[in-house]
């Protein structure tokens, strides 16, 4: 498996607080029984009006065509588990996310496609967001082993759990194959679980 | 670092090995399956030529899609044909037990599990679903996962998993008539924000969880996602235990016995430390009614809808106007001033039997005051699970709700989130038992959604507009 250690790319800023997974990727999506189209929907219902005409959002703005770093906010990811909204904007081209802070699974997921969820200031993200925005031609440097993001004249210090850092520097983000390597030690942890024998009927 | 709580033993009990992440392997009980967030993780099983671990301890049904009015095959929607296809198949070629119609025991997987007795105090529940924190109402450490989380526990009955922190939050005294265990955690929502929870467990103690029933403590424990917390939990007691008793997955003869004397080993013992501890006082406690696109933008039934201006946070007062756009709605407005154009009673928050009881229990006050569901308002029930709908309608509920021009459906997840035909058309308002208030998430991408106790919901179908229970039952 591939080791993370930094990703540069340009960035698109997605500004608000509290954005849902509801809202990266609308419910009538998840019908679909592979992840193969998910890059079509990130924020379809922000993006395309009910014609499908396109509506003001960083993500359709020539100038983010081909960003790499999503630049959000606080509580990015919250509501469902669906996998579908970290994999909509993986597929769409997203290789990093810097933001305020997270829920809780959207990290995880993140995690588990490789993709590094880094946590930054709310000043920071409100910086490299204007800077984003102003400039979107400028390459945005998420670097794990230094723990900063680079942009322009901008360094600042990001944050993640050392570990997820770890999954992603040692290429082990992964982790069914970590899993699997300890099947003895899960069967004699089962064994002691007292509901694991008892008779049901 | 929390100490001795409930949570602490659960995870260590259930901890196989540390990896080398640092991250723990942490055994999975019991794994629910539904079928959208699992056809991608069977797909990456086939793939890597992997086998289900543990197929005996693995329980899938469908509940997100299924359409709620007809329940015939093929589906309408080719789409949800095709998934009901998928979810056959994979449980099938994998050995996975598969809660169908035919068997009588679909329904919403965090329905089913608790009524079939397969969640049980002490085990870690996960299933591909946020709102998998509902089974820790039985003294369970159960949280949402990934899809790819969802392959890791099909291959292994694990995750790597990051320790959580534990929150106490106690609500002592006593609840006022009309107060339900639905306003209660719209209340610590309100209280501790929708990102208030990340990085805890929430640990529900106090006069009030011990007084509420098991479906109450459901009701809160359910909505623990919507607080950021991944999972939440009540102590297990006596009530716990009872409510267990006889059901098909529970343990039976002398394992009972057993079990029993394990489960009552559990409990955060009063050596137990915290990361937090909060408190409330249930005398506070309103109805409550949402008013934003998040489920911590609510107020007393009583209370104006408040000012963007009167929140602290910069991001919070974003929120509030960004949901006053959404809305359509003003600053200064009484909830009992907002007209509906639909109510839903069900999904896994409120669509258990109490939840109909008590529902129904409100039409039939209005049924007997000769009201009916207000012109112009379409109101439906959809049960939670076909043994819920079983019940209700040997009770006579459906047709209470009929009676009184409410549609009685077939149990699904429906307008929660609106993956069926149940959806609201342009910015239609609905008055929903479900948990969440989210921009689009009940069909419609202008559709706008109040969210309220089953109780609270009857009594808005009944008058076309937002109505405190309390009064419409005295009137
Ligand atoms: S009822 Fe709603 S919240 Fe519950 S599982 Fe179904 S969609 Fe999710």
């Amino acid at each position: 498996m591939s080791k993370v250690t930094q990703i540069t790319a340009k960035a698109v800023p997605v500004r608000g607080d509290d954005i849902d997974t509801d809202r990266i990727i609308p419910a009538r999506y998840l019908k679909e029984i592979t992840f193969s189209k998910m890059g079509d929907y990130p924020f379809y219902d922000e993006r395309f009006d009910e014609e499908g005409g396109q509506k003001d959002h960083p993500f359709n703005k020539p100038e983010h065509q081909g960003a790499g770093v999503l630049l959000a906010n606080s509580n990015f990811g919250c509501g469902s588990s669906r996998e579908h909204a970290p994999q909509s904007l993986v597929r769409w081209g997203i290789k990093a996310v810097v933001a305020e802070s997270y829920a809780e699974i959207f990290a995880g997921n993140c995690i588990m496609l490789g993709t590094p969820a880094v946590v930054a200031s709310s000043d920071d993200v409100a910086a490299l967001q204007d800077l984003a925005a102003n400039k979107p031609e400028v390459e945005f440097t998420v670097d794990l082993e230094a723990m900063e993001v680079r942009a322009g004249d901008l360094t600042v210090k990001v944050s993640m759990p050392e570990t997820r850092r770890k999954a992603l520097l040692e290429g082990t983000w992964d982790s069914t194959a970590l899993l699997l390597a300890n099947r003895d030690k899960v069967r004699d942890t089962a064994k002691k679980l007292p509901y694991m024998g008892w008779a049901v009927v | 670092m929390a100490k001795n709580t409930l949570y602490n033993k659960v995870w260590d009990a259930h901890a196989v090995a540390t990896l080398p992440t640092g991250q723990t392997q942490l055994f999975v009980g019991l794994h629910m399956v539904h079928e959208v967030t699992s056809p991608q993780a069977f797909d990456m099983l086939r793939e890597r030529g992997l086998k289900v671990a543990y197929p005996e301890r693995t329980f899938a049904t469908m509940d997100h899609i299924v359409p709620t009015k007809s329940q015939a095959r093929p589906f309408v929607d080719p789409q949800a044909e095709l998934m009901m296809q998928a979810i056959e198949r994979n449980t099938a070629e994998f050995g996975v037990n598969f809660f169908n119609f035919e068997t009588g025991k679909q329904g919403v997987v965090h329905i089913i599990g608790p009524e079939l007795g397969l969640t049980q105090p002490g085990m870690t529940i996960a299933c591909g679903d946020s709102h998998t924190s509902t089974h820790g109402a039985f003294g369970t450490l159960a949280f949402g996962i990934g899809t790819s989380q969802v392959r890791d526990v099909l291959a292994t009955q694990c995750l790597a998993m990051d320790p959580m922190k534990v929150r106490r939050i106690e609500v002592n005294g006593k609840l006022g008539p009309g107060v339900t265990p639905k306003d209660v955690i719209l209340y610590i929502i309100n209280r501790l924000g929708v990102k208030g929870g990340i990085g805890f467990a929430y640990e529900y103690a106090g006069d009030v969880f011990d007084d509420m029933s098991m479906e109450g403590r459901m009701t809160v424990c359910n909505m623990s996602i919507e607080g950021g917390a991944r999972a939440g939990y009540v102590n297990p007691d006596q009530k716990t235990f009872n409510y267990l008793k006889g059901r098909e997955y529970s343990p039976k003869g002398a394992d009972w016995d057993k079990a029993v004397q394990a489960w009552s080993q559990l409990a955060s013992g009063p050596d137990a430390e915290y990361d937090e501890i909060v408190r409330y006082d249930a005398g506070d406690i309103q109805p409550m009614v949402t008013w934003g696109i998040n489920p911590g933008q609510s107020v007393g039934i009583h209370q104006p809808l408040p000012a963007p201006d009167s929140f602290e946070d910069s991001g919070d007062r974003q929120s509030a106007e960004l949901a006053y756009q959404h809305m359509k709605l003003q600053p200064g407005v009484r909830p009992d001033e907002l007209k509906i154009d639909v109510a839903f009673i069900g999904s896994c928050t409120n669509g258990r039997i109490e939840d109909l009881r008590a529902a129904a229990q409100v039409v039939k006050q209005g049924i007997e005051q000769g009201k009916r569901v207000a012109q112009g308002v379409m109101a439906f029930v959809v049960p939670g699970s076909m043994q819920v709908r079983k019940q209700a309608m040997e009770e006579g509920l459906d047709r209470i709700f009929l009676q009184a021009g409410f549609e009685w459906r077939g149990a699904g997840c429906s307008m929660c989130l609106a993956m069926n035909p149940d959806q609201l058309k342009g910015d239609q308002i609905s008055a929903s038992s479900s948990n969440r208030n989210f921009i689009g998430r009940q069909g419609s991408p202008s559709g706008r959604t109040l969210l309220m106790s089953p109780e609270m919901v009857a009594a808005a179908a009944m008058t076309g507009r937002v109505t405190d229970v309390r009064k419409f039952s005295a009137a």
